[in-house]
């Protein structure tokens, strides 16, 4: 289930568990990195949790989404199982990816998560594609993609937007400003005060909300899909947020201060919404720490199962290329189904 | 049949028609087979294609399906993706294909990557038209042949048809497949005429070469233009020399079993492509003989090429790096 109802008590734990099972994930995704359990590198999304899970929630469980090489909040918010993205980041066979992609490529298709991407500002005109699906099917199903303030920059951002604003494509384009693009402050990669001002340029809505307020994120993308919908076309939202870690895990951030972070931590997002839920008399404390232990439980349960899980048999490196055979490759995955391939 | 066609020339079942011609016929078919396809690039729709490839068609399926697109290479290309990745089963036209450059990020992150980084989750059925060749004074920006590039990245097929039968058949296949397919339409051979079959069902597998011409001294393995080229050098050199001709029309996959038996028989090899000659098709096709048949080699392998440079403006300097069929018989002539 992707859909939460941001007005009702359900929803609105719902929204709460998420952020805090990406917080969660994240949390113990750097730890194992740090650990050396998980190879390759992780980018983590801790501290803008209210953006992905937010504008999920104001998505139809058919929507489609496009994601960055910081995905594992958008997949979960998206509703895919920690385990397999677990399962994933450890290169196992029972990843979404079957082992091939990892943390910056988890996928799933079927759930309309079109793919984290290591190539940034490649969502946008994904998203865009298959916001002209929709629009060919005449179906009600609407394209968000999310990108980076560091996208914005990229030429193909700027063509994707201009062909669904040109086409009216039921799209959305949601641009997580976390201050930084890569290890560079946003002001010293764009000349307008707010991203959301180059809207303007394409005729379409353009809103700047608060990141850090995972309501302000789902009124903002609610609104947007009601047009998208409408077949009036796409809406550029940008969410102010902050990335409490650095680019990458490793990363020793000589970009920035230890003193913004705290300004920062002062307005965590989930922090803000289990003040807000506790004020309303929605959640109790005893509530929340119930919460809490329930998505450490999930997150235990998914390393468990991560690391239990099998590594992929080398020779299914040769597999996936093409839906047909290819004798080029094929040659290949005979001779490691033969005598076993290069095992690590 | 369609409106265009001409009865075939004495094979039953075929219908005689020009490579544009048949181009188009190959979209309309597979437009009515499937009402997933459609026809997306730069002036395809009223313009009918800068090359009147897609003359008609949007009159006929409407501008939903054949679809004129901004300037935007990058974003028209990724778009194409993510129609593929969600059902649809787009044909992209890029109008020239030194305009590839634009969106190489799509293509080469995205369309080419997807499947294999999403563990097989997801099928890319998109096809990629674009026009290669000098030969009409367009100059460099407008007449490269580039389609190596795409032969050689993993994920990709790519295939060169020189003729109006493999032309059709190949597009067909293109459409049909589940994964991304390069379409290189060479510019100098749109008029070029030829039978091609009419049942709506016939296709061309990709990853099949085939023989077009039967000889037994040297094997020429052509694509594009240089199959009509080294078609007239085997006939000047009727009598003296009996020359095979071999459409590649696959790039990749590459069926190095017809080339090898072609090469048993013959001992010889030229490889003509229109390609830069330094890491092209030619020397590919040269290393899958050399696995196979080096011990039925007679003589040294040739290839016919572009002498590495871009194709220059004038008449006087295009004429001097395009090869012709001068330039095959004179490879024929140096092995015989």
């Amino acid at each position: 289930m992707v859909t939460a109802d941001v007005e009702t008590a359900d929803g609105q734990t719902e929204i709460l568990r998420r952020m805090l099972t990406i917080r969660e994930f994240d949390s113990t995704a750097g730890q194992l990195f740090a650990d050396g359990e998980i190879p390759g590198f992780v980018h983590l999304y801790i501290g803008e949790e209210a953006v992905a899970v937010g504008a999920c929630a104001a998505l139809d469980e058919d929507d489609y989404i496009t994601s960055t090489h910081r995905g594992h909040g958008h997949c979960i918010a998206k509703g895919l199982d920690p385990a397999r993205m677990m399962a994933e980041l450890y290169g196992k066979r029972d990843g979404y990816c079957n082992g091939k992609g990892g943390s910056m490529h988890i996928a799933d298709v079927d759930a309309g998560m079109l793919g984290a991407n290591g190539i940034v500002g490649a969502g946008p005109p994904l998203a865009a594609g298959a916001a002209l699906t929709a629009q060919l099917q005449g179906d009600e199903r609407v394209a968000l993609s999310f990108c980076g303030d560091g996208a914005v920059a990229q030429g193909q951002v700027h063509e994707a937007i201009n062909l669904a604003a040109t086409w009216d494509l039921p799209s959305i384009f949601l641009v997580e400003n976390n201050q930084f693009g890569e290890g560079t402050p946003v002001e010293k990669q764009h000349n307008v005060e707010n991203l959301s001002e180059t809207a303007e340029a394409y005729d379409i809505p353009g809103f700047t909300v608060d990141g850090m307020d995972v309501v302000a994120v789902y009124e903002a993308v609610a609104e947007a899909r009601k047009r998208a919908v409408a077949g009036d076309g796409p809406t550029l939202v940008e969410a102010d947020t902050y990335r409490f870690r650095g680019h990458f895990e490793g990363d020793h951030q000589p970009y920035r201060d230890e003193d913004d972070i705290e300004v920062w931590r002062e307005r965590d997002p989930i922090e803000a919404f289990k003040r807000r839920l506790i004020d309303a008399g929605t959640l109790t404390e005893d509530g929340y720490e119930e919460l809490k232990s329930e998505v450490e439980a999930t997150i235990r349960e998914a390393v468990s199962f991560a690391e239990s899980a099998d590594d992929p048999a080398p020779y299914e490196a040769y597999d996936d290329m093409f839906a047909a055979s290819i004798p080029e490759i094929e040659q290949f995955a005979r001779k490691a189904r033969t005598d076993g391939g290069e095992s690590r | 049949m369609s409106t265009e066609a001409r009865p075939g020339a004495g094979t039953p079942g075929t219908e005689t028609m020009t490579v544009r011609e048949a181009i188009r016929a190959a979209l309309r078919e597979e437009m009515e087979r499937d009402d997933r396809v459609f026809l997306m690039g730069e002036d395809v729709a009223t313009f009918g294609g800068v090359f009147d490839v897609s003359d008609g068609l949007l009159d006929e399926f409407g501008d939903e399906r054949i679809r004129d697109t901004p300037i935007s290479e990058a974003g028209f290309t990724g778009a194409g993706v993510g129609a593929a990745a969600t059902g649809s089963r787009p044909v992209i036209e890029i109008m020239f294909s030194d305009f590839l450059g634009v969106p190489m990020e799509q293509i080469m992150n995205q369309m080419a990557k997807m499947r294999y980084m999403f563990g097989g989750k997801t099928d890319m059925p998109v096809t990629v038209r674009t026009t290669e060749g000098g030969g009409m004074g367009a100059a460099s920006q407008h007449s490269g042949t580039v389609h190596t590039w795409f032969a050689h990245f993993p994920g990709l097929l790519a295939v060169t048809p020189g003729t109006p039968a493999a032309a059709k058949g190949l597009l067909k296949s293109a459409i049909r497949s589940d994964d991304p397919v390069f379409f290189f339409e060479n510019k100098m051979i749109y008029e070029q005429e030829g039978d091609v079959p009419t049942d709506p069902d016939f296709t061309i597998p990709l990853g099949e070469a085939h023989v077009e011409r039967e000889g037994d001294d040297v094997t020429v393995v052509a694509t594009q233009r240089l199959v009509g080229e080294s078609l007239s050098a085997a006939d000047e050199l009727d009598g003296e020399v009996s020359v095979e001709v071999i459409d590649l029309r696959s790039l990749y996959p590459l069926d190095t079993d017809t080339l090898v038996e072609s090469v048993e028989k013959t001992g010889r090899l030229v490889v003509a492509d229109e390609s830069p000659l330094s890491y092209g098709v030619h020397a590919e096709v040269m290393a899958r003989i050399n696995d196979r048949a080096f011990f039925s080699l007679d003589a040294p392998m040739q290839r016919v090429g572009v002498p590495d440079t871009h194709i220059p403006f004038s008449p006087a300097l295009e004429a001097e790096v395009l090869p012709d069929a001068d330039d095959v018989r004179a490879a024929v002539e140096n092995v015989t």
